[in-house]
């Protein structure tokens, strides 16, 4: 997200502190971070623990709710929401997929063609951004419509008789099937892929790519041998922010999809607001959507380092 | 792509000028052109349909099809009841949440770039965790914290905006850290060698060169706070910010109302980066 702020500023990023710059043994920098840390510890971390308690209690909001250990609720919680738990993964593995495929050659584009054109294409990629997402998530229910361009097109090439075959698309519609649902949630999240992707991309020396020309290598072998292995930071840094964020999504699956498209957001949503004795089984479930993410961020943390992905 | 890995051997031979021009490396750089056009269409093309559809008169509940041409929308922006008070309420929840989180999150970035200390990657962690969570998953552990403490009759302005100020924290820590890591620390060393109290070198030195990274980190918590749809949801109690209104549109009625605020959110930040554009460019040219 640095390139918000400055996209010069990216390469001093990791610039260490000048030797220079003595440690000082006092007590300043404590009373810098306390507010902030104290801030999150209470409204993030605390929460996460109570939320592993209220996962084992039993009650409804007329009588409150009591600690009584009652594992049942994971039972519930794993066994009852199964389709919910395939959905969001297979969704967001294909959004991961999607926004990699499409966001790789625009911050390729960006990067290395862009030019003097550099700062105003990276613009139009976080303009859009500004923009309420839920308005722009209901113009896809326009642009996708069923008297729409887009339909047309796609009946009249035939491919929306084969993406019928498949599943993804129900009925000669395109909005609310899977379809839309993956199409909207690739929309949202591939400014997140495109980001980190440009910042390493970015700080690729162009004369390696030169160099690799000069010693003979085609240009496929070049992106393969040197550009690809020197974005890799930006690549994983990109598919995480895709990943997480699209796992926990029930935005667009909720607008752009239908009953057979439920993600476990949705659940976890209904069982808090809208069920007078859910919120224990939401609170397991999403303590199990969480182990479950943050098993994946620890073993992709391991391999790029917070420090990179900060 | 595999019929481009092997230029034939006179092309080879040839001068690197030439083999630079083939006809084939020509057309994939026009390739990689027409892709990312294309994507960029896909990217930008909700906010034209946004601002066309600002100027339709639906015909009927739904703003989903054009009907035809009208700009009632966009004289009585706030004939729906509800829709311009939650708006006003997402501002406000914004503007406190952008303080607080610019604050707090300015001032861990100091310690962070400026001072060693121990903790550092325990530290990096938790300032981490917030932007990897799931938003699901932060709202309804906040939500169950708030429903176990002061109940769910409490929520309401202070909570959404507690909740916000946490997620936004992390964002301007990162955007500020990044600013101050590319500073110079000699202009800071030298105006202490001029018997600059360190109070002053940090209002005269500091905080102007760092007031940029500042404002794009207050600018970023503020998007981030007014759009936000998931945590707020569950930490709102009764209210409704603007992204709840959307969100109850689409089962009531969604106006073409909806739209106009779309394109005045487009339209503005055109505006404020053209702005900023121009006024860097004079000063440039100023220098």
């Amino acid at each position: 997200m640095t390139t918000v702020a400055d996209p010069s500023v990216g390469k001093a990023e990791r610039k260490a502190v000048p030797p220079d710059h003595k440690p000082r043994r006092n007590l300043t920098p404590w009373l810098l971070l306390l507010p902030g840390l104290i801030w999150l510890t209470v409204f993030f971390l605390i929460p996460i623990l109570t939320s592993v308690s209220a996962s084992v209690q039993t009650g409804n909001y007329d009588d409150g709710f009591k600690l009584t250990w009652h594992w049942g609720n994971y039972a519930h919680a794993i066994k009852d929401y199964g389709t919910q738990y395939w959905h969001s993964s297979l969704y967001s593995v294909l959004t991961t997929f999607f926004c990699l495929a499409l966001g790789y050659p625009v911050a390729y584009f960006i990067a290395f063609k862009g030019g003097k054109w550099k700062s105003l294409l990276m613009a139009l990629v976080i303009v859009p951004s500004f923009t309420s997402f839920l308005i722009r998530t209901i113009a896809w229910e326009t642009i996708l419509a069923d008297q729409g361009p887009v339909v047309h097109v796609l009946k009249s090439a035939h491919i929306l008789s084969v993406t019928q075959a498949l599943g993804w698309t129900t009925g000669g519609h395109v909005i609310n099937t899977p379809a839309a649902v993956v199409c909207g949630m690739v929309y949202n999240f591939l400014p997140f892929t495109i980001l980190p992707l440009y910042t390493s991309l970015e700080k690729i020396d162009p004369r390696l790519l030169e160099a690799g020309n000069d010693l003979y290598c085609s240009t496929f072998t070049t992106w393969r041998r040197i550009t690809l292995p020197l974005s890799m930071p930006g690549v994983i840094g990109g598919t995480l922010l895709t990943f997480i964020p699209a796992v926990g999504d029930y935005i667009n699956a909720q607008l752009l999809g239908n009953p057979n498209t439920g993600v476990v957001g949705q659940k976890i949503e209904d069982l808090f607001l809208r069920q007078t004795s859910g919120y224990p089984v939401g609170s397991a479930i999403s303590v199990v959507m969480m182990v479950g993410t943050l098993v994946l961020v620890m073993s992709y943390i391991r391999k790029a380092g917070t420090e990179d992905l900060l | 792509m595999t019929t481009l890995t092997a230029p034939p051997a006179a092309a080879r031979a040839a001068a690197p000028a030439v083999r630079r021009r083939s006809p084939l490396a020509w057309a994939r750089e026009r390739v990689l052109l027409v892709v990312t056009v294309a994507i960029f269409v896909f990217m930008l093309l909700p906010n034209a349909v946004i601002l066309w559809m600002s100027f339709n008169k639906p015909s009927g509940k739904f703003n989903y099809v054009w009907n035809h041409f009208s700009t009632s929308a966009w004289t009585n922006p706030c004939a729906q009841a509800g829709m311009c008070h939650s708006i006003g309420l997402s501002l406000e929840i914004g503007a406190v949440a952008t303080i607080v989180a610019t604050v707090l999150g300015t001032m861990i970035a100091f310690a962070m770039v400026r001072h060693r200390f121990k903790a550092r990657s325990g530290i990096n962690a938790l300032l981490f965790l917030p932007m990897a969570a799931p938003e699901v998953v932060m709202g309804a552990t906040l939500a169950a914290m708030f429903f176990n403490t002061i109940g769910p009759g409490a929520l309401g302005f202070w909570t959404i905006t507690i909740a916000h100020v946490m997620f936004c924290v992390s964002y301007v820590v990162v955007t500020v850290k990044a600013r101050l890591a590319g500073m110079d620390p000699t202009l800071e060393r030298a105006a202490q060698d001029l018997y600059a109290t360190p109070f002053q070198t940090f209002m005269k030195v500091t905080l102007p060169l760092v007031a940029p990274g500042i404002a794009a980190a207050a600018l970023l918590a503020f998007a981030l706070s007014v759009d936000d749809y998931i945590i707020t949801v569950f930490t709102a109690g009764n209210l409704e910010t603007f992204p709840m209104y959307i969100w109850g549109s689409v089962q009531r009625a969604y106006p073409a109302q909806i739209d106009v605020i779309g394109s005045m959110m487009l339209l503005g930040t055109m505006a404020i980066i053209a702005t900023s554009t121009i006024l860097g460019r004079v000063r440039a040219a100023r220098k």
